[in-house]
């Protein structure tokens, strides 16, 4: 909303500069964006009086003319327009002025030919014929105001303002409006406000014998009125309107046009001219649109209409929808003889909802969306009536329509002074409360607020305390913390483990990254999802952005790849990524399952088993017991010789492996790694916390133990076997070598082992350790074929 | 035999300090004092003394023994510290090149942020809750004062997942407000921290996806004082114990009184720069006393308790805090940007 402060200066005197005004409000709740100061983008600029004019020696089109600015000696100016005649007055731009723009006039020669200056036209002030119907857009612009050589140009152009931008928000609707501004600007200044005294036009003669009202849907419009002008002449409207309009953004149309404006800007209450002789049978029939009709709104853009729109008809066709915009068929003319103007207030949402539906949003439902005040049209009506008397735009017609639900009785509650200080934690007197309240348009009596029609956002205490602080101040209010109110405060085991996962992953050299939730469908296409995957029923979204981040992702998959490739298409080298990444997987429910994969991704100077060794470690580093990797031959994302399925106990964790080259064709990148691992397996799957064990006592002995076996078996199994069979005795098994080649025979492998064996209680023998290896080597041929070597 | 001896201790003296490294005092060592050593050759003559003679010569050989072990061992000695310090010239390094790379991984700069505030509230004695991010409208908008018609509701604002708009995308992580007072009697302290989705299109200042951290605090007594206490603490320990804030009046359906927190810039400390744009304070957040309505919806008597909300901007906070000017880095996870915050 923008407010012009000479405007505002109609109904409260507020001296204070623009910075301080704008502070001020900001700070009792009506944000100021933008403060413009029109007066300072024109100076130097004066009205000057062509005293004599003669041509250019050295050009057909130019004139020289000299003109009194009121200095000792007339300034000669060289211009080219041709619309200027001696006696004229006009805007002077002197030597050193400034013009909208941050143009700058100094003086100089035009063909040989002094000039001091320059007489400006319309556009040079950025004004256009809207605010002076009388000048001419290519030419000089030819004042004809009072005004005498020597004056200053900014007030006679209305350029001696300064506006004011403010964001309203949405449960201030009355604020739209400049009363609405001046209401909250008396009261942040604490100055007397003065509104518009409204004595309704009686006129001549009685609306009904003309016009009839009728409203299909008091529901969509809770209450129309109307009042109509005749003998209405049709002409620019004064110049004070002009301005005002102009400052505010609008621009002028014509005094019926612009009255309806101005009542709108003033009061922030939308309203409308018909052409009564467009009207087709004398009535006005408030109504929805029937199935297939069309009408072009006022911009000349034809409508489709649909049974949900609101709409003003006469008796048979729309002429205008309702609270967006008039219609085409029923516009104010240069014939306009008599006119009816609609004050009325219709459904928010209705309008709202027409508005989109239609791609228009005007300033009309901008303000109707946010529900008005229905008790407010009868003023703008009668404001509106005054004004066609006032600027003699016709004559007002007796009597008003006023089709209304009952009037809502106005909403009361109790100051209650000690609620709303203990609320905002701060001493304020009840008297304060009380003139705030009353400054805003509240009647206070015996301790019982009167909440005024426009503010139907106050209805509890609370909103009472909100006035009240405002206006005493919020930095006013002293910080306390709420010390005395002692509380435990902390991270759930899940939330601090995932913190240590965190610096885990960061330690084992992996970066962490945040990808989007949502996935195009074709992600599960490009990870070679089956046809029949249960991932492929994802969450979707009915009103996406675009097809590309249409489903809630299932798999955090295909988002780490879709990172991997853009870091290599950034040719950045050795990466890798971890992500806490949420997926959504329907469960049945009304709402999915949402769960926390952590995901690894690499490429670069990375292998399968540099992967798994990240993995082993966060694994251990969170003391998840029992974990054990399996060969998944199956998962169709993965390579099938080089994917491990992850498991703690019987629970699966994951699944970790090099990705499938069909896949990372897919997403442009070579070999790359990747681990999925569901977060809250983690959790359940940790070990207790351990205890501690005492330091043997006794030493180790070691051995090292290399058999000979099938190629296929897996190491893993070997060593499970050898733990098995290695008894209490053997305290650790590491793989220290797996070799194929010319010493081993063809499709076997060679598989060594360092074993530690040790005994509590006393210093183990080469007996025993020999006995504890033969019976592993015995349990390895009968369950593995594998001999010694 | 007196003879002998003392020729030996003169030669083997002479040889023991001038060998020149440890092998030539080994062979010095055999030489004279080894089981077939010269001194041993020479004591086996001791039966053919007097035995007048013999102790006089027994201690004399027994004088030319213990200065011998003790040049052998002085020369050992010199022999060592001369390896040594051979040694340490010789393994001098340019320790000028580079060391060996470790690698180590970043955290993203919203991690940073969050885990930061996090810190501060749960020092504050705020727990931490959590919520779904694919929503009820009926926690999302009903129980926060939001009503069927509302704005935020349209289809171009947010995202939904069922026709009958029972089932959107979170727009903020408020239901988890509901969520909480729904399971909890006062007293109620906790951070929310999570993603949340509206149908913004991607640019330098817009996401369709962001994170928010929603704060909640119920109890009996609460006040805007310590709303105004809590989130003066959080922002000094954020940006600076002098940083100014500003509480200024606004507007949200589900506080009341509602206020939006400006901090006064950090960068030009309130003179107006581009980062504030000229006006010397930045919007932070949004906050303000649980509107009545939305503690009664979730089963909280607004007459008995009162408590402040507030939602913080994770991205607005970590762009503001590196100086990051473009969204989208965020998301786009290129290492040569995730590199850039270590230490912090």
């Amino acid at each position: 909303m923008r407010l012009s402060r000479k405007w505002l200066s109609e109904y409260t005197n507020i001296t204070a500069s623009s910075k301080e005004y704008a502070d001020r409000m900001t700070m009792t709740g009506s944000k100021v964006e933008m403060t413009e100061e029109p007066a300072e983008s024109i100076k130097n600029v004066v009205v000057g009086r062509v005293v004599a004019m003669e041509r250019h020696p050295n050009a057909d089109l130019l004139w020289i003319c000299q003109v009194d600015v009121a200095q000792e000696e007339p300034v000669q100016i060289v211009t080219g327009a041709q619309n200027v005649s001696v006696g004229d007055l006009v805007p002077v731009a002197l030597h050193k002025s400034l013009l909208p723009g941050g143009v700058k006039i100094t003086k100089g020669k035009l063909r040989g030919v002094a000039s001091q200056g320059m007489l400006c036209s319309l556009s040079e002030l950025t004004l256009d014929t809207h605010d002076f119907p009388y000048a001419i857009e290519d030419g000089i612009f030819i004042l004809q105001e009072d005004c005498k050589p020597g004056d200053d140009i900014r007030p006679i152009i209305g350029a001696d303002d300064s506006i004011v931008e403010f964001e309203i928000t949405n449960n201030r609707p009355d604020c739209l409006s400049m009363i609405g501004l001046a209401r909250e600007s008396a009261a942040t200044f604490d100055t007397e406000l003065k509104l518009p005294d409204i004595t309704p036009v009686k006129g001549t003669g009685d609306i009904r014998e003309h016009l009839a009202v009728e409203v299909e849907n008091p529901e969509l419009c809770p209450r129309y009125t109307a009042r109509m002008v005749k003998n209405i002449k049709i002409e620019p409207s004064p110049k004070w309107l002009r301005q005002r309009l102009r400052a505010a953004g609008v621009r002028p149309i014509n005094n019926i046009v612009d009255i309806t404006n101005y009542v709108m800007l003033e009061y922030g209450q939308p309203m409308h001219a018909f052409d009564y002789a467009c009207l087709e049978g004398g009535k006005i029939v408030v109504r929805t649109a029937r199935e297939g009709e069309t009408m072009n709104t006022l911009d000349g853009t034809p409508r489709a209409l649909t049974p949900d729109m609101l709409v003003i008809a006469d008796l048979h066709r729309p002429v205008g929808v309702a609270g967006v915009m008039g219609g085409e068929n029923s516009e104010i003319t240069e014939n306009t003889k008599y006119a009816v103007f609609e004050s009325a207030t219709f459904s928010g949402v209705s309008v709202r909802k027409t508005a989109m539906a239609l791609g228009m949003r005007t300033d009309a439902s901008s303000r109707f969306e946010k529900g008005l005040d229905p008790e407010n049209t009868v003023r703008a009506l009668e404001r509106a009536c005054q004004l066609v008397e006032q600027l003699g735009a016709g004559e007002v017609i007796g009597g008003i329509i006023d089709v209304a639900a009952p009037a809502q009785e106005p909403s009361r509650l109790p100051l209650d002074a000690d609620k709303i200080r203990a609320l905002l934690g701060a001493d304020i007197p009840e008297e304060f409360m009380v003139k705030t309240l009353v400054k805003l348009g509240f009647e206070v009596e015996n301790g019982i607020v009167e909440v005024p029609s426009w503010r139907g956002d106050i209805e509890h205490y609370s909103d009472l305390a909100e006035e009240v602080a405002r206006f005493w101040g919020y930095d006013k209010i002293e910080p306390t913390l709420f010390a005395d109110k002692t509380g435990m405060g902390g991270l759930t085991e899940e939330q601090a483990l995932t913190r240590q996962a965190d610096a885990l992953c960061r330690a084992l050299g992996y970066s962490e990254i945040y990808t989007y939730s949502f996935t195009s469908p074709s992600d599960a296409n490009k990870i070679s999802l089956p046809e029949d995957s249960p991932l492929r029923s994802a969450v979707t979204i009915l009103n996406p952005l675009g097809e590309d981040t249409s489903v809630m992702r299932t798999t955090s998959l295909p988002s780490m790849l879709q990172t991997l490739a853009v870091n290599s298409n950034h040719r950045n080298e050795n990466v890798r990524l971890y992500e806490f990444a949420k997926v959504y997987r329907p469960c049945g429910g009304t709402l999915p399952e949402e769960r926390v994969m952590m995901t690894f991704g690499a490429y670069g100077d990375m292998d399968f088993y540099g992967l798994k060794g990240a993995v082993e470690a966060l694994l251990s580093g969170l003391r998840v017991k029992d974990v054990t990797f399996t060969a998944e031959r199956e998962n169709p994302s993965y390579h099938p010789g080089r994917c491990a399925l992850v498991r703690s106990g019987d629970m699966v964790l994951g699944v970790l492996g090099e990705v499938h080259p069909l896949v990372a064709k897919n997403y442009d990148l070579d070999r790359a790694y990747t681990a999925e691992l569901d977060m809250s397996a983690l959790v359940a799957c940790r070990d207790k916390e351990p205890r501690y064990v005492p330091l043997p006592k006794y030493p180790a002995i070691t051995r090292d133990l290399a058999v000979v076996c099938d190629a296929k078996t897996p190491v893993g199994e070997l060593a499970a076997c050898i733990k098995k069979a290695g008894g209490k005795l053997l305290r650790d098994v590491t793989l220290f070598d797996v070799y194929t080649g010319s010493q081993v025979p063809e499709g076997k492998k060679s598989v060594a082992f360092s074993l530690t064996l040790r005994a509590d209680d006393m210093t183990l023998t080469d007996e025993h350790a020999d006995e504890t290896v033969k019976n592993i080597l015995t349990a390895l041929l009968d369950a593995h074929g594998a001999t010694i070597r | 035999m007196k003879e002998q001896l003392e020729k030996l201790r003169h030669e083997a003296l002479n040889l023991i300090s001038g060998a020149a490294d440890f092998s030539a005092l080994e062979n010095a060592r055999v030489r004279f004092l080894g089981k077939k050593g010269e001194l041993t050759a020479i004591l086996k003559q001791m039966g053919r003394l007097s035995p007048e003679e013999r102790p006089i010569i027994g201690q004399l050989a027994n004088a030319v023994r213990e200065a011998l072990d003790e040049a052998i061992e002085t020369r050992r000695q010199a022999l060592e510290e001369k390896a040594l310090s051979e040694r340490l010239v010789k393994e001098e390094l340019d320790v000028t090149i580079p060391g060996t790379p470790a690698k180590m991984g970043h955290r993203h700069p919203m991690s940073i942020v969050l885990q930061e505030a996090t810190d501060i509230f749960v020092s504050m004695g705020f727990s931490v809750a959590e919520g779904p991010e694919v929503e009820l409208s009926e926690y999302d908008f009903d129980r926060l004062n939001i009503p069927v018609g509302h704005t935020v509701r349209e289809w171009q604002d947010t995202f939904y997942i069922t026709e009958d708009e029972a089932v959107h995308l979170r727009c903020q992580t408020s239901p988890v407000q509901a969520r909480v007072m729904e399971k909890t009697q006062p007293p109620i302290r906790i951070i929310s921290p999570g993603r949340v989705y509206r149908k913004d299109e991607v640019d330098a200042t817009h996401s369709p996806m962001f994170h928010q951290i929603e704060g909640l605090v119920v109890d009996r007594g609460v006040t805007m004082g310590d709303l105004k206490g809590t989130l003066n603490a959080l922002v000094r320990k954020l940006y600076g114990p002098e940083t100014k804030t500003r509480f200024r009046p606004h507007h949200f359906p589900f506080t009341e009184p509602s206020c939006e927190v400006d901090v006064q810039c950090f960068v030009c400390g309130g003179g107006g720069c581009r980062v504030c744009k000229g006006e010397g304070w930045i919007e932070l957040l949004g906050a303000g006393m649980v509107h009545p309505k939305v503690l009664r919806a979730s089963g909280i008597d607004p007459d008995v308790y009162s408590g402040f909300a507030f939602g913080i901007g994770l991205e607005r906070m970590t762009m503001l805090r590196f100086d990051i000017d473009d969204m989208r880095l965020l998301f786009e996870n290129d290492m040569r940007f995730l590199s850039q915050f270590q230490g912090v």
